[in-house]
């Protein structure tokens, strides 16, 4: 379903690093974005303080996560709203399913939702003969190009706006070809009004729970998030269990870090508060609320008391925007759902090592998805550890699932090598006086030669730093 | 649905809340701000528009002429209102015949669909406002339903300057939220906007093209 099983990340590197529009496309946009937060939160001091009690926040919520989702669950069902509870996406796709039969529905249209796409939510319910509409415009437009999200926040942000008027000229029935993208945005405003008011069933995300009250909040800026949870007589949300926080104050701070590191804003247009389904006298709103709750492998990861700062984001996306690597690559040379720095630690836990393993890989650890993340996960640490573990043999406890795949006899004993040369003084120095005579000279062959086919060979100096040391007269500790 | 998931997600849960090492770091207040009632709404003013909302600063008692005078500008064919409140009681009087006709959102969404999607615009209240981050707190009930503020291209929304808070959290402090939220309560900053196109920024992709603010001062 969606996911091939195997990702030739290699292959697709290679393919997205060629692609001139694509690299252009996305400079200039993750250019835009990073420059839009940097003018939002401009008083450094501010933003510190702000994202220290950020990470708190959702530090506490984790700290009492299972206690807050029963207070989710009771609050939300007094209040009317069905909970549903799903240890895989397969379940929680199922979930999805038989309250769409139970209304005998078939056209859902949809917010968007990062845990929709996890769940491949769509392939599945036009698997099951349901039309399933994306209504964000970035959504919609990928998705008539049968495409997934390359980017967390804006999902077509790989796509320029010829590419778009071609699509909707083409896909679109008696859509004239337009370049401007004002008309672009009214073709799909006239298309996708004519869905919300015959939708049946209305899917969304949640960005934050609220355990407190019961109240399930949704951030948006073009008003789709509303009409998806307000018009249909039935809505749906789904959330990763990660996303409830405790108290009504707690919002606030969260209110001010997600908008400002996705895209700049100080506030989204719409901040959507979800209570409770329509009540006695209402004259509008969803007659049914449900609320699926998905796990798929984040209670495991809640285990490790390293990993489990993963559970602490807040989808921003601001960590993709900031990646040299991301901003190089776009989203989908990752392969999985969730790209960029954050999907880098995240996708691994979830599926494997063994299957996602290499994602962990596409980082330089330059540390500027640090730097602006907004609830200070240490990304280069968890990702440290998770290259750590794709070699790691044996059963820890908190072994990340598929750990050690890596494991080989001719790298450990590389390694271990390495790790005489570098302990024995004599052979240091001995290593170190052969390097600088014969490195620059090393044959271009085998793994050397694939990695200068990209790169410059690095030139070894002649002396080395350690005998540099011992001419200026430097003693030897 | 009884699976067993729920049971065996909190059976992990559990066990890894066991693992300990949760160390939650105390932390500092929230940055706030502490604004005289004038910069309050000169600050949510310059925000809103900043994001292309229409302000107006106007006289309680005079300010349904202010909205007349914005009304015969557009030509519209109907004004969706909510009968029975302070807003309804001021229109009403008020109203003359080369103006948009007042509209009422009658029975429910079942029946009042196809209608409610053909209206230009509409006129709601709203519960306060938030001068940090310069948006409307709108609680919509029954009088005045949750689409009044979403469908209709053109949504005016009335806000009396006393009601105007410093932060978010002030107003969730102040009136007690935690209380009893209701079935559906809102911020708004602005009309409907996208940016999924290049990065363009385009207003009224999905809901309201224009957004048209009264903040009504003694």
């Amino acid at each position: 379903m969606g996911n091939p099983v195997v990702v030739d990340f290699e292959a697709n590197v290679a393919k997205a690093l060629v692609n001139q529009q694509l690299r252009k496309n996305l400079k200039s946009a993750m250019g835009a974005l990073s420059q839009r937060r940097k003018a939002v939160f401009s008083n450094q001091e501010e933003f510190e303080q702000l994202r220290s009690i950020g990470s708190a926040i959702r530090k506490r919520s984790l700290s009492k996560l299972p206690e807050l989702l029963e207070r989710l669950e009771k609050k939300c069902t007094e209040n009317g709203i069905q909970v549903h509870w799903a240890e895989t996406t397969a379940e929680a796709n199922q979930i999805v399913l038989d309250i769409i039969k139970r209304h005998e529905a078939s056209l859902v249209v949809k917010g968007k939702s990062m845990v929709s796409e996890e769940m491949h939510l769509n392939h599945f319910l036009e698997d099951n003969g349901i039309e399933a509409l994306e209504t964000d415009l970035g959504e919609y437009i990928i998705q008539l190009d049968h495409e997934t999200p390359s980017h967390i926040i804006v999902p077509a942000i790989h796509k320029n706006k010829d590419q778009v008027a071609h699509l909707f000229h083409d896909k679109i029935p008696d859509t004239p070809y337009t370049e401007v993208i004002e008309e672009l945005n009214a073709i799909a405003r006239k298309t996708l009004r004519k869905k919300f008011f015959a939708g049946e069933i209305g899917v969304s995300g949640v960005n934050f729970a609220v355990a407190e009250t019961g109240t399930l909040c949704l951030v948006e800026n073009e008003g789709n998030g509303r009409m998806c949870t307000t018009v249909p007589p039935v809505h749906i949300a789904v959330m990763g269990l990660e996303k409830v926080v405790e108290n009504l104050r707690d919002v606030p701070p969260l209110l001010r870090l997600l908008p400002g590191s996705a895209t700049g804003q100080i506030i989204t247009t719409y901040f959507n508060m979800i209570t409770s389904p329509r009540k006695a006298g209402e004259k509008d709103g969803p007659k049914e609320v449900h609320l699926v709750i998905l796990d798929n492998g984040r209670s495991k990861m809640l285990a490790d008391p390293e990993l489990r700062e993963t559970l602490q984001c807040i989808r921003c996306g601001a960590c993709l925007n900031h990646c040299p690597v991301y901003t190089r690559l776009g989203g989908h040379a990752y392969g999985y759902v969730y790209p960029g720095p954050i999907g880098s630690i995240l996708t691994p836990q979830m599926e494997g090592l063994d299957k996602a393993g290499v994602m962990a890989s596409a980082s330089s650890l330059c540390g500027a998805c640090e730097e602006v993340c907004p609830v200070k996960i240490p990304i280069t640490k968890i990702l440290r550890i998770l290259r750590d573990e794709s070699y790691a043999a044996g059963d820890s406890p908190h072994a990340v699932k598929g750990h050690g795949y890596k494991k080989n006899l001719a790298e450990t004993l590389a390694w271990k090598g390495w790790a005489v040369m570098n302990t024995v003084p004599l052979l240091n120095a001995l290593s170190m006086k052969m390097l600088g005579m014969l490195g620059s000279n090393l044959p271009n062959v085998g793994p050397l030669k694939q990695w200068t086919s990209v790169r410059t060979a690095p030139k070894f100096a002649k002396k080395s730093l350690h005998t540099l040391a011992k001419e200026r007269g430097l003693r030897n500790e | 649905m009884s699976n067993g998931a729920r049971e065996r997600i909190f059976a992990n849960l559990h066990a890894a809340i066991r693992q300990g090492g949760f160390a939650v770091p105390e932390t500092t207040a929230v940055p706030g701000l502490d604004l005289s009632r004038e910069e309050r709404v000169a600050r949510l003013k310059r925000l809103m528009e900043a994001i292309h909302a229409e302000v107006y600063l106007v006289n309680a008692n005079t300010w349904v002429d202010k909205l007349k005078e914005v009304l015969r500008k557009r030509h519209l064919n109907n004004l969706l209102y909510a009968p029975g409140t302070p807003i309804g009681d001021a229109l009403e009087p008020a109203w003359e015949s080369d103006l948009p006709p007042l509209t009422v959102y009658e029975g429910d969404i079942e029946q009042f669909k196809e209608k409610l999607f053909d209206i230009d615009a509409s006129i709601t209240s709203t519960r306060g406002g938030i001068a940090e981050s310069g948006a409307l707190i709108l609680w919509p009930d029954v009088k005045e339903p949750r689409l009044v503020s979403l469908v209709p291209s053109i949504h005016i929304a009335v806000l009396e300057a006393d009601k105007i808070y410093n932060t978010f959290a002030e107003a969730i402090e102040k009136e007690r939220w935690q209380d009893g939220m209701p079935t559906n309560g809102l911020l708004i900053s602005g009309p409907s906007k996208t940016a999924d196109i290049e990065l363009t920024l385009t207003f009224g992709v999905h809901g309201p093209k224009e957004l048209i603010v009264f903040i009504l001062d003694a």
